[in-house]
């Protein structure tokens, strides 16, 4: 559990900033006690100070996790969320799309988004934003980036991309073992 | 959650679409209880208004008889005289006779009762109204109420006998000898109350005549009913032979001769011997076979028992320690099951209803697991995977059987505890302890296999647990790393008794060396998980301890050896159903309040196979680690025979308990010689050391160290003289005076150490010797500050422990005689060790 160097702090930021916007703050800034990222073999985990502070009486080497993981620096030092950020970003999320029960398998299996599959999504969203994807019954199942504009998906054509697929919760099942 | 019995055979439970589950069947009665209701309409028919009838109706009876014998002298008479004149009457008459009566009797029958014949007006029954030929009700009046019927019956019958008999008087023989033998009848059937009402038909000729004569006047749906009642009548009479027969055949089990054992035989004729087993063995006495004993029987069993369930004789032969025969059955024919699919809801992310409608929208059929879960729901069949739907993958559930919920109930966690489950993976407990807490406070999952916690940590993020660590230590080392936490749960890994029925690999690969194996890991984690727990918490200092096992050497054992060893005491789980922990299993008596504990079976709860046990930590204090005899030692024992790598075998292992039991009593004769000569010579070695403890204060400590070990020496030669065993106890005399000399060669200044070590030494010799001694650790603390106190002190402390170990020789020394063999020699190498 070390604490992040400033070049990764700003890449995580960046990444973060583009699903939930400006309310990366509020991530910080909690009512409930200060909480903090920290990184363990790449892996950021973002965890309150009160239970890091419990966490680091466990020796690296037998500790497996704590608090919530949000993602990985890859080698190429760029940061990829995972699926287990999504408690976290879920509720902040500032744009959704709205996946038809349909295309709910479909999606969960890792496939985009299609026009087809579509069921609402938020007004004026830009290009290439990222979003969070719900079902109809609002249950937040992964992220995705829009490939058009709220406006261009009214024209689009059925079978065309409105999100690319970044991350969903069928992971937890598919890559159990690569995801932890 | 639970079978469904059909009560209500009519009602049909429709079956969804959808590929079917293998489902348990629904329960099957024994036979017993479908007899019942039978005898308790013979049994209970009679209430209390019916008995007082009955008493009056017999009082009346025998006025009645005592009167008729009266008349019958007076008829006699009369008859006589008059007879001559009646014969003239005929039977054409007879109407005349009985619609009203011949003139003279007419009216001195009419003075005697008015009354009666009143009554005789309303309600015409039986056989006065043959002979009457009034309107008949009897058969339209089924539904009369017997009692009723019979009272007045009674009343008829009274004033029909009195009546007839004076009209038989009066008229034909035949007619009164009819009469007579109606009132007999109606004498016999007053007997039996019940049986009353159709008593004209029970017997042949009255009830022909009545039919014959009732014929004219009867509707057709009365004579049906009344064919119907005696032919139900006759039907009831042969079911009872029959049923007598049964119970006459049951008995009827011929054990097996050897040839038919030794030729394997059908599965079902095992089945069947099986069940004609189990019910000989229900009623032994009665059922068994001449020369058998029940021994055979029981062996038989187990050997059938192992062939149809397939398990092996050694976890058969526990299993049938466990279980009465009867209940045994059951157990395995529910392990044979797999019991209904559970999931959990998750409470951080939705509520148990909305997660049933989203469910139920997908094509799965569900129910609330029962009353005593909030979050539980048992699927009975789903059209969709259950372990992939978006609620799954969105964390709303998780699969976990309805066992797993208990030791967390019984947990019960606070918010903003420090919380640690010790065997977490795959984390279905530590989330719902996660999900109860509110993702506040800290909780530690552990697990040692790494590859497992990775299911955990899968797990806890799905399930959206954010306030969780997950670490990865043998759980017996944790102490080491965190200490402090409010409560504790560890879910001991077990042998898997209790989940035959998820995985059947566990019916023929233990054995007595797996399960030893398992009790001494779950006593080492239970003290571990003992240590990591805070006394001293406001809130807690609670541990839960809990196995899928229901084996009581993997249970109630290893807590009665917690209890020994450490400042617990056992709480009520808080869980009202699970049968009772066992306080007795074999030679094993355990402390009382293991009653607090819970056991789960199969075929009682319809769920897994669990233990759970509940401990309230009351101080952080260990006390010394050599407390209670008997069961430590025995357990050093197998302990140290499994870290050699050859544990004892069952029958090993009874007999060293039988060593400690059986035997103690046989050498005692012998022994008895031995005390007096260790009371001379202790005697002796108190008046040197008191000889010595007037010779100089410098020498002090040495010679109070040599004194004591002198005294294990002798002791150990005396015991050399008792005992064949050598080699043991030599080894014992080297290290003794190996350890004689180390302390001899000791300068002043390293004399701590080995202050430290002898009175650990002592002390260890002492509990053996002494059992009345309250509290060991004080002793040798005395010891310790024995050595800087005056002279005096000393030799009166030396001598009063001399004393005490004189008394204690004298008790224990026989019965301590076989356990100090086997375990010193042990300590003496450990002791050896640390030197």
């Amino acid at each position: 559990m070390k604490v992040l160097s400033e070049d990764r702090t700003r890449i995580l930021f960046e990444k973060l900033s583009k699903y939930i916007g400006v309310n990366v703050k509020l991530l910080i800034d909690r009512p409930d006690g200060t909480y903090c990222f920290r990184e363990k073999k790449d892996r950021v985990y973002y965890i309150s100070e009160r239970l890091l502070q419990l966490a680091q009486t466990v020796n690296p080497d037998h500790l497996v996790s704590a608090g919530t993981c949000f993602g990985k620096f890859t080698k190429t030092n760029k940061f990829r969320l995972h699926i287990t950020a999504l408690t976290y970003i879920a509720p902040y999320a500032s744009y959704k799309i709205w996946v038809k029960p349909s295309a709910e398998q479909q999606f969960l299996y890792g496939h985009h988004v299609l026009k087809s599959g579509l069921g609402r999504i938020t007004e004026n969203t830009p290009k290439h934003q990222g979003v969070v994807i719900y079902t109809m019954s609002d249950i937040p199942i992964g992220f995705g980036i829009t490939s058009r504009s709220t406006a261009e998906c009214r024209h689009a054509d059925p079978l065309a991309n409105i999100a690319f697929h970044q991350a969903d919760i069928g992971e937890y099942i598919r890559s159990e073992d690569t995801l932890m | 959650m639970g079978r469904k019995a059909k009560f209500d055979e009519t009602k049909k439970v429709k079956k969804g679409p959808g590929r079917k589950a293998r489902k348990q069947p629904d329960p099957i009665f024994r036979k017993e209880l479908h007899v019942l209701p039978k005898f308790n309409q013979c049994s209970r028919g009679l209430s209390h208004r019916q008995k007082q009838r009955a008493a009056r109706r017999l009082k009346k009876k025998a006025q009645l008889v005592e009167k008729k014998k009266a008349a019958k002298q007076a008829k006699k008479n009369v008859n006589q005289e008059e007879k001559k004149e009646m014969s003239e009457d005929d039977i054409s008459n007879d109407e005349e006779v009985k619609g009203g009566f011949t003139d003279e009797n007419k009216e001195w029958l009419k003075l005697k009762k008015p009354t009666k014949t009143k009554s005789k007006v309303e309600k015409p029954v039986s056989e006065s109204d043959e002979e009457s030929g009034s309107e008949l009700d009897s058969g339209s009046g089924k539904e009369d109420s017997d009692d009723n019927e019979e009272v007045e019956e009674d009343n008829e019958k009274e004033s029909g006998g009195k009546e007839n008999y004076k009209v038989g008087k009066l008229d034909d023989l035949f007619e009164d000898s009819d009469n007579e033998n109606a009132g007999e009848n109606g004498l016999e059937s007053d007997d039996d109350a019940p049986k009353m009402a159709y008593d004209s038909d029970s017997s042949e000729g009255d009830g022909k005549d009545g039919d014959d004569k009732e014929d004219d006047d009867m509707l057709p749906i009365e004579k049906a009913n009344l064919k119907l009642k005696k032919k139900q009548k006759l039907n009831q009479k042969l079911a009872d032979e029959e049923m007598q027969l049964n119970i006459a055949k049951q008995d009827v089990f011929a054990f097996p001769t050897e040839e038919e054992l030794q030729n394997p035989t059908s599965l079902q004729d095992i089945h069947q011997r099986i069940k004609d087993i189990v019910t000989v063995l229900g009623d032994f006495n009665r059922l068994k076979q001449e020369g058998k004993s029940r021994c055979e029987y029981t062996e038989l069993l187990l050997k059938d028992l192992c062939t149809y369930y397939s398990y092996n004789e050694f976890l058969m032969e526990i299993l049938m320690q466990i279980f009465p025969v009867q209940e045994l059955v059951e157990f395995l024919e529910a392990s044979e099951m797999s019991r209904p699919v559970t999931i959990r809801t998750n409470s951080l992310k939705t509520r148990r209803r909305d997660l049933a409608q989203a469910l139920i929208n997908r094509g799965v059929n569900l129910d609330p697991v029962g009353k005593w879960s909030k979050v539980g729901l048992v699927i009975y069949s789903s059209t969709v995977p259950i372990g992939a739907t978006p609620e799954y993958l969105a964390g709303h559930y998780i699969l976990q059987g309805a066992s797993s919920f208990l030791p967390v109930m019984a947990l019960a966690p606070q918010e903003n505890e420090r919380i640690l489950d010790m065997c977490a993976a795959p984390g279905g407990k530590a989330s719902h302890i996660a999900a109860i807490m509110k993702n506040t406070g800290a909780l530690f999952a552990n697990d040692a296999n790494k590859d497992r916690t990775k299911a955990v940590v899968g797990n806890f993020h799905r399930l959206g647990v954010v306030n969780a660590v997950v670490c990865n230590y043998d759980g017996r080392q944790f102490p080491n790393v965190i200490k402090g936490f409010d409560r504790v749960l560890l879910d001991a890994p077990c042998t898997g008794t209790g989940v035959i029925a998820k995985d059947p690999s566990v019916k023929t690969t233990k054995d007595q060396k797996d399960i030893q194996r398992c009790f001494n890991l779950q006593r080492q984690l239970l003290l571990a998980a003992i240590d990591c727990c805070n006394a001293k918490s406001s809130t807690g200092g609670y541990i839960v301890y809990s196995t899928c096992s229901i084996l009581p050497e993997e249970n109630e054992w290893v807590v009665n050896h917690a209890l020994k060893r450490r400042n617990v005491k056992l709480v009520p789980t808080g869980l009202d159903f699970g049968t009772e922990g066992f306080v007795k299993y074999r030679h094993h008596r355990f402390h009382p309040s293991l009653k607090l504990t819970r056991r789960f079976y199969p075929h009682t709860h319809n769920m897994d196979g669990f233990f759970v046990a509940k401990l309230k930590k009351f101080s952080n204090v260990i006390p010394e680690p050599f407390k209670d005899e008997d069961d430590e030692e025995e357990v050093d024992g197998e302990k140290v025979a499994t870290e050699n790598g050859d544990a004892s075998t069952s029958e090993e292992k009874d007999d060293q308990t039988n060593k400690t039991n059986g035997p103690l009593k046989r050498p005692a004769p012998t022994d008895t010689k031995e005390p007096q000569k260790k009371k001379k010579a202790k005697e002796d070695k108190s008046d040197e050391t008191e000889e010595k403890a007037e010779v100089s204060v410098e020498g002090k400590k040495k010679k109070n160290k040599k004194n004591k070990q002198k005294g294990t020496a002798n002791e150990a030669q005396e015991k050399t003289s008792n005992v064949n065993e050598n080699l043991n106890i030599d080894k014992t005399d080297e290290t003794g005076k190996a350890q004689n000399e180390k302390q001899q060669n000791l300068s002043k200044d390293s004399t701590n150490s080995g202050n430290t070590q002898s009175p650990k030494k002592k002390g260890k010799k002492n509990k053996k010797n002494k059992n009345k001694q309250p509290n060991p650790t004080i002793v040798s603390k005395n010891e310790q500050n024995v050595t800087e106190k005056v002279q005096l002190e000393v030799s009166k402390k030396l001598k009063n422990k001399m004393k005490k170990k004189k008394k204690i020789g004298q008790i224990n020394n026989k019965n301590k005689n076989k356990e100090t063999k086997s375990a010193k020699p042990i300590q003496k190498f450990k002791t050896k060790n640390k030197s």
